[in-house]
């Protein structure tokens, strides 16, 4: 395997793994202060019973998303050298006040999961609150950084060497508002509905209803339905913002082959080297969704270098199941809440598709951070820095990564083992009675 | 003082409270693997409540430690990276499987068909992070990246000596049981004797072959750390020995950070010696001055998070 290869495979698989963890990290800490916040407000025990289980999901996820972070973060310089050596000085601001942002996420994890018999009702509670505005903060900061890799900015390029570097203006690149509000939204919407997911197939399986999980899945869909609509604000926002300033990786999204007034939208399609077939094609729909204006121009990939081609099929497939996931998530959002607000019993079809929408809400992520790292390609910092020249030459790398894909998904099949305990004991069966008692298990 | 020899400084920080908070909960997973004897349940009990509510905040250390590099010395992070890129690997893989083992060893911890084998993982991985760490940084020290010499492999089983030495000593005052704290006072005078054997290995064999190896060993910094290290030793031993605990948590840390300073010291101003420089490596003022007020406005945050943190669960209300 050629080394630039198997340094993206496995910087991609490390970051697939871990933006599924981040999300929870995100997301969870909210979805618990809220559990608990109705518990302190009501004392309706399920909701405290609910905070319990999802504390102990929050500790495993944590766990296993911080280790995988700090993978990325080594991963950096084992497999990015040059593009480190480039962009250290550039990016380091954001990554700084990101490590901060993890510290506080971190502490008060620790002052959170082991603190239920040591602090006050009131002090437990708010401890999930900083978890929850770190997470979402470090989230932000870590995009930031991919901002700078869309549209690198901040510096003055001296016969290829980087100078005048402008720390402030290389966090805040143009894309920055767009893509972290965009990226946190994502976390929401994974986090609403993987939990809910899960209530809505355990409801589907154990009768009869328990309270608290009939809690969890008016939590989950309660944040999931909020994120999903403000998604939709901010994708849009975020395509209008590629029309004009990554105009490559939106021609490759949208499959735009010529600069064209009245471009169609294309969905779907077998995407070829010069024809797309069996596309539904909606003439005129993506030049007034760019300008509300079907005669306006759209840039295709006529105008693009063959150098600098990014994989369009590949862009545009991924793209496609973004949008799609996110079309069947609105959907059965709004189903949900059309049953709730007339108080009807929720039908098994809805449970069903409700859960569908954990495994949707997770591809749409992936997906959709896909469309944003291939359409970016072959630069790993546009205009600056080609991914192919960012690469170690250290030897050993193929090795890496079949030995950390393998740790994965050993990790993976140990966390779903783990969580699917949790989620479907009764809460304090599985708690262990008293230190003697867990010390029995380490025998 | 320059704005390199600050961030310098504020990384050697970051390494130092790495090596003492992180090297503890290294060295508990090394006491968990090692656990015999009648108590060995009560050991590795004792092991996984004082690592808990803290082992992740004392992880963070590590990232801040990454980032610094990165952002004020890139060249140096790149070039590390490429030449020790197999041992860092290795260790990376070590605090991987470390912390999700205590994870899934403590949550599965009513199923030990489960939490048997991870808690073998723990341990192991946990005396391997520290070990392919201390190799990376006799690497460093060759200045050549010669992690296999035996010097740096030395270093690598001084460090996992190190990490021991400091965890049997804070797990005294986190052991109640009698029995159980004269099983760490034990563990403390052997580890410290540990020490100072494996701390000699690496300076005798800091031979010619590496002559910036050989001058920053044969400098002042050195030599007063070498000093220090076995006085501090003492101190340790005299302090568990008396009984005083806390004196003896303060000692071992001061131990460690006085190893680090003196490796820093004896190399200064080399980054890694004969390859890069602090000021050869260091990113532009601006960034310096940026990431210096990153800092100050974390720590703002930071720190009283921190003594919070450490006041609920270490400190002496604790019981």
């Amino acid at each position: 395997m050629d080394h630039v290869v198997a340094a993206r495979a496995q910087m991609g698989t490390s970051l697939a793994f871990h933006i599924i963890f981040a999300s929870f990290g995100v997301g969870l800490p909210l979805l618990i202060f809220i559990a608990e916040g109705m518990w302190l407000r009501t004392k309706h025990r399920p909701y405290y019973e609910l905070a319990r289980t999802w504390a102990k999901g929050m500790a495993i996820l944590f766990a296993v998303g911080a280790v995988s972070g700090t993978i990325l973060s080594f991963e950096l310089g084992l497999l990015w050298p040059t593009f480190m050596r480039y962009a250290g000085s550039l990016i380091g601001l954001p990554f700084s006040l990101e490590g901060f942002a993890f510290f506080i996420e971190a502490i008060f994890i620790g002052l959170y999961l082991y603190g239920w018999n040591r602090l006050s009702p009131l002090a437990h509670w708010l401890a999930a609150l900083p978890i929850a505005i770190s997470g979402a903060v470090s989230a932000g900061f870590v995009t930031l950084v991919n901002a700078w890799m869309n549209m690198p900015t901040g510096f003055r390029l001296d016969h290829g060497r980087v100078v005048d570097v402008r720390p402030l203006a290389a966090m805040f690149a143009p894309p920055w508002l767009v893509e972290v509000v965009h990226t946190t939204i994502a976390a929401y919407v994974v986090t609403g509905f993987g939990t809910a997911a899960v209530c809505a197939f355990a409801l589907l399986r154990t009768r009869p209803e328990q309270p608290r999980i009939l809690a969890g899945l008016r939590i989950g869909m309660l944040v999931a339905s909020i994120a999903i609509v403000l998604q939709w604000i901010a994708g849009d926002a975020i395509a209008r913002f590629d029309a004009e300033h990554e105009p490559t990786k939106f021609a490759a999204m949208e499959v735009v082959r010529h600069t064209q007034r009245y471009a169609p939208i294309t969905i779907g399609g077998v995407v070829g080297k010069n024809e797309t077939h069996y596309a539904l094609e909606i003439p005129g729909a993506l030049s007034f969704l760019v300008a509300f204006d079907p005669r306006a121009e759209v840039r295709g990939l006529d105008r693009v270098a063959p150098d600098d081609m990014p994989p369009v099929a590949t862009v545009h497939f991924f793209f496609d199941v973004m949008v799609g996931c996110a079309t069947l998530m609105l959907l059965i959002a709004l189903a949900w809440v059309v049953f709730t607000r007339r108080r009807m019993p929720l039908p098994r079809p809805l449970l069903l598709a409700i859960g569908l929408c954990g495994p949707l809400s997770i591809l749409a992520l992936e997906a959709g951070w896909f469309v944003t790292e291939f359409g970016r390609q072959p630069w790993v910092a546009r205009g600056l820095l080609r991914t192919d020249a960012a690469a170690t030459i250290a030897p050993g790398i193929e090795v890496q990564l079949y030995v950390f894909s393998i740790v994965y998904v050993i990790l993976a099949i140990m966390c779903a083992w783990l969580l699917r305990r949790i989620g479907t004991r009764e809460p304090e069966a599985h708690e262990a009675a008293s230190p003697a008692g867990e010390a029995a298990a380490y025998r | 003082m320059s704005l390199v020899a600050g961030v310098a400084l504020v990384a050697l920080l970051g390494i130092v409270l790495y090596a003492i908070f992180g090297g503890a909960d290294f060295g508990g997973g090394v006491w968990d693997l090692l656990a015999t004897g009648p108590r060995s349940a009560a050991q590795r009990a004792a092991i996984s409540e004082a690592i808990g509510p803290v082992w992740e905040a004392n992880h963070v250390w590590l990232i801040f430690v990454l980032v610094t590099l990165w952002t004020c010395f890139p060249p140096a992070f790149a070039d590390i990276a490429t030449g020790l890129n197999t041992p860092l690997a290795i260790a990376l893989l070590g605090i991987v499987l470390r912390g999700s083992a205590f994870a899934f060893r403590n949550y599965a911890a009513d199923e030990p068909r489960i939490a048997r084998p991870w808690t073998i993982v723990f341990g192991s991985a946990s005396t391997i992070a520290p070990f392919f760490f201390g190799a990376a940084a006799g690497g460093i020290a060759t200045g050549r990246y010669d992690w296999t010499s035996p010097f740096a492999l030395c270093v690598g089983v001084f460090a996992v000596a190190l990490c021991a030495q400091l965890a049997a000593v804070f797990l005294l005052l986190e052991s109640e049981d009698p029995a159980l704290r004269r099983d760490f006072h034990r563990r403390a005078i052997m580890a410290t004797v540990g020490v100072w054997i494996l701390g000699a290995a690496p300076v005798l064999l800091a031979g010619r072959s590496y002559p910036a190896l050989f001058a920053a060993m044969h400098s002042t910094a050195a030599l007063i750390a070498i000093v220090g290290t076995v006085a501090l030793g003492i101190v340790v031993m005299a302090c568990v020995a008396l009984r005083s605990y806390l004196a003896a948590r303060i000692a071992v840390g001061i131990e460690v950070a006085g190893v680090l300073a003196g490796w820093f010291g004896a190399q200064a101003p080399a980054l890694v010696p004969g390859r890069l420089t602090l000021s050869s490596a260091a990113s532009p003022d601006a960034t310096l001055v940026a990431f210096l007020v990153a800092v100050a406005c974390g720590a703002v945050i930071l720190i009283p998070s921190l003594s919070y943190l450490f006041s609920v669960f270490k400190g002496p209300i604790r019981r």
